[in-house]
């Protein structure tokens, strides 16, 4: 067995470091296309079972039109869903936070929400709501509760000694929250974000897919499904690559938010040399 | 420096008594004065509730028995309070500036008056310029000295300190210890120092009183009559290790009444 972190021993100049992380994942993707490509041609794979990604690749530049817009559908389902979840969860933590009993009512209800698979509730939803607000509801609820879950966690991670302090100098119950706990559970509340962030998407999709053929959405999860029914594989293959992407933006849109926030303070995004 | 005995009481802690939650008695009967101007230290082993009283002087805490009195010097208003705890106790999302003047701002005064206060007593604890770095940025005797800043900000008439330099190598808190009673001369503050460290409440205090554990009550208090300013020759002095010597041995009464067998840890204490 090497010891973990054995890579540490190989000298290694920050710049040369710096290189190889970006160009190893590249080289990766190069490989894994050639090979995807190749198996295609040799075994003459027809497209509706496995379309090559040269093939996909002119299927999303030739889509564009429908696919752009079913993208835009969706993004703004998350995004939605996102912003709610975002209110919600931080509202209904303060809330908790400030008074115990309406944490115990309330709480075990929350984690009932999150453990039920929403794959699940998603049609229940589509029966009651009308499909848009069916969507965003799948795509809020799925999010809420890492956001909930990381700020109540949060606003209970205070340094004892500073909420002394805070008394101490007869702080009110808006400066508390203001100046001392809201702050101090920033870097839980961005955790949270984060996560929710690709969640929202993938609660959005999920209800999009339930809607399947019978809703009248024209997201991309819907093309996705409406592309399988029409043996469409090329489409359901770059529907998918969007998805991915926009899902790897939203992450790193939102690391990058978290990373201004608290790079002049917290350990998690300070600059380290090694 | 007026005569102690002479001077008002700021602080009285009347049969003070104060039991956890959890059934311990952390305080059993415990009286204590402490005069205006005064340097005063409390001094036992860890687990005396030494701690405990300074939260309950500050009004972090109630006691259960008995009475904390606090009066102003001429008025009778209550005196205002600052309180350097164990750690520094900073925000981190602040700068040192902001940390300062969080008591004033706490308070309802305008940044733009409290910015300039703030600036003003931090230049007094030697960290003038200081203002726009973060807690990270700063050594561990530095961001003592922001805490110290923070509680004088207020300019409150008394200071707690519960054991404020404990966590700090010696070299600093030698430093520190000196800067300290310099502040305490200039600026004529009631300090409650908590200490465990024998050596370091005989270097600054004029009383120091020593606390027994479980439950904490006062065994005995000892004068340390030496003259202001104390610095090095005064750290050196045969007088110094005299009273160091009393305070030992007065510490190792306080441990042997807790716990009978622990030789080690009364040595320990002692050194």
């Amino acid at each position: 067995m090497r010891p973990a972190g054995v890579d540490d021993d190989v000298p290694m100049t920050l710049g040369a470091r710096r290189f190889w992380r970006a160009a190893l994942p590249v080289l990766v993707l190069i490989l894994t296309l050639a090979a995807w490509d190749l198996v295609v041609r040799l075994n003459d794979i027809p497209p509706y079972v496995l379309p090559g990604p040269l093939l996909v690749w002119r299927t999303l530049v030739g889509d564009w039109a429908v696919l752009s817009g079913s993208l835009a559908v969706t993004l703004a389902t998350a995004l939605e869903g996102f912003a709610l979840a975002l209110v919600g969860g931080v509202g209904l933590a303060i809330l908790f936070n400030q008074s115990r009993l309406l944490e115990y009512a309330l709480y075990p209800y929350a984690v009932i929400l999150q453990v039920t698979p929403v794959v699940a509730i998603a049609p229940l939803l589509l029966i009651y709501l009308p499909q848009q607000a069916a969507v965003l509801a799948c795509a809020w609820l799925v999010a809420f509760f890492p956001v909930l879950a990381n700020t109540t966690l949060g606003l209970n991670s205070v340094d004892h000694n500073l909420l002394a302090l805070f008394r101490l100098y007869h702080a009110s119950h808006w400066q508390l929250l203001w100046r001392l706990k809201l702050p101090a559970a920033m870097p839980y509340i961005l955790g949270g974000v984060r996560i929710a962030g690709g969640l929202s998407l993938i609660g959005a999709v999920v209800a999009e897919i339930a809607a399947g053929s019978a809703g009248a959405g024209s997201g991309l999860a819907y093309r996705i499904a409406e592309s399988a029914y029409r043996l469409n594989i090329p489409r359901m293959f770059a529907a998918l690559l969007l998805l991915s992407v926009a899902g790897v933006v939203i992450f790193f849109a939102l690391s990058w938010v978290s990373h201004l926030l608290l790079r002049r303070w917290h350990e998690s995004a300070l600059v380290s040399d090694n | 420096m007026a005569d102690p005995d002479s001077a008002q009481p700021v602080v009285a802690l009347r049969g003070v008594g104060k039991t956890f939650g959890n059934g311990t008695v952390a305080l059993d009967r415990l009286d204590l004065t402490v005069r205006a101007g005064e340097f005063l230290s409390i001094l036992g082993p860890s687990g005396c509730g030494k701690s405990t009283a300074l939260r309950l002087i500050a009004g972090l805490s109630a006691p259960n028995r008995g009475g904390v009195e606090l009066r102003g010097s001429a008025d009778g208003a209550p005196p205002g309070v600052g309180f350097v705890f164990q750690e520094p106790t900073l925000m981190p999302w602040a700068r040192v500036a902001g940390n300062v003047a969080l008591p004033l701002e706490l308070a309802g005064l305008p940044r733009e008056q409290a910015a300039p206060r703030a600036a003003q007593v931090l230049a007094r604890v030697g960290l003038a310029g200081f203002g726009d770095a973060f807690p990270r940025e700063l050594s561990g005797g530095m961001k003592m000295r922001v805490s110290i800043a923070r509680a004088l900000v207020t300019e409150p008439s008394l200071l707690l300190m519960d054991e404020p330099f404990a966590a700090l190598d010696e070299i600093t808190r030698f430093r520190l210890n000196d800067d300290l009673l310099t502040l305490w001369q200039t600026l004529r503050k009631t300090v409650i120092f908590v200490t465990h460290s024998v050596f370091e409440s005989v270097f600054l205090s004029q009383r120091v009183v020593v606390m027994t554990a479980r439950p904490g009550r006062i065994l005995t208090e000892l004068t340390i009559d030496a003259p202001y300013p104390r610095d090095e020759s005064f750290r050196t002095s045969p007088e110094y290790g005299a009273f160091c010597r009393h305070a030992s041995q007065a510490l190792r009464e306080a441990m042997a009444m807790d716990e009978p067998v622990m030789e080690a840890s009364a040595m320990e204490a002692a050194r």
